[in-house]
């Protein structure tokens, strides 16, 4: 128990409590354990909880009608998913799923409107971790609405291609996000995108490039 | 010989994120510090190099480009 108090002090909603309101924080707080690639929040339906990651690792995404993922977060331990739809009661504006075996805190929505109404410190924490949220997701709706990412990671992909071979330099993914100015997420959409255009084709640990004259007419369109 | 995540260990801090959404069950934190221990080849899902909190394990490609 001692534990887990420690626990959920550490979790930026519930910072700088004292011990009596941690207390009446963790009688609210119930666990959930989850399984690997397991759903544990549909994009639409309607929020009953607010969760906390104890351990593991949750993606949060949307799905295009075409079935495509975008990445909007990675949640790690002591961070928390569901808040939007929680805190406005609207549906859930996305989906989750564990990436792993993952333990969750969970918290009814009406015990955390309760939680809010009664303890300003954690509502001024809640508004810091919304503020937050929303500085990272305008970020990547800048990359997604206002850069033609595609071009640069076509470029950064010829600039640094070896030949059949091989022999040219080895990049991540992150490698290529800070080369393009962009997110990790988008370069992962960017490749995705060139493989199904058939320009490039991803082979485990190799990106290879099939249609070289095609990669250099997409680096070419203007950003 | 398989090609394998790429560990940094003066990064890691031995959280054990990675090992945790290793569907290949190919990572295990030993002595503090993840290391690859799977038998089977890694699909370079690079789930691992996206959950590590210090940037301590990546799935770096190779770019090559096959010419016609």
């Amino acid at each position: 128990m001692a534990a887990k108090l420690e626990f959920l002090g550490r979790i930026p909603y519930f910072s700088d409590l004292g011990p009596s309101e941690l207390e009446s924080v963790r009688k609210l707080i119930f666990e959930k354990t989850a399984d690997r690639a397991e759903a544990l929040l549909l994009e639409g339906e309607s929020p009953e909880h607010l969760y906390f990651v104890a351990s593991g690792v949750v993606k949060v995404f949307k799905t295009s009608a075409e079935g495509k993922e975008q990445i909007l977060s990675i949640v790690r331990p002591g961070e928390s998913f569901n808040d939007v739809a929680v805190l406005d009661g609207g549906p859930n504006p996305a989906g989750a799923r564990a990436m792993g075996p993952v333990l969750l805190f969970g918290i009814k929505k009406n015990d955390m409107a309760m939680l809010l109404r009664h303890h300003p410190s954690i509502a001024l924490n809640v508004v810091r971790v919304l503020a937050a949220m929303a500085r990272r997701l305008i970020a990547l709706v800048e990359d997604l609405s206002f850069r033609h990412v595609i071009g640069r990671v076509a470029r950064i992909l010829l600039e640094h291609a070896g030949g059949e071979m091989g022999g040219g330099p080895r990049l991540t993914q992150q490698e290529m996000a800070a080369m393009a100015g962009t997110a990790r997420e988008v370069v992962g959409r960017s490749l995705k995108a060139l493989e199904e255009e058939g320009v490039i084709k991803l082979d485990r640990h190799r990106i290879v490039i099939v249609d070289k004259e095609a990669l250099q007419s997409i680096m070419e369109v203007p950003s | 010989m398989f090609e394998s995540p790429v560990i940094d260990t003066h990064k890691c801090d031995g959280c054990g994120l990675c090992v945790s959404v290793c569907h290949l069950d190919g990572l295990a934190v030993v002595a503090g510090l993840v290391a690859v221990v799977g038998e089977v080849e890694c699909d370079w899902c690079a789930d691992c190099e996206i959950v590590c909190p210090t940037g301590a394990i990546s799935c770096p490609f190779e770019i090559i480009i096959l010419e016609r």
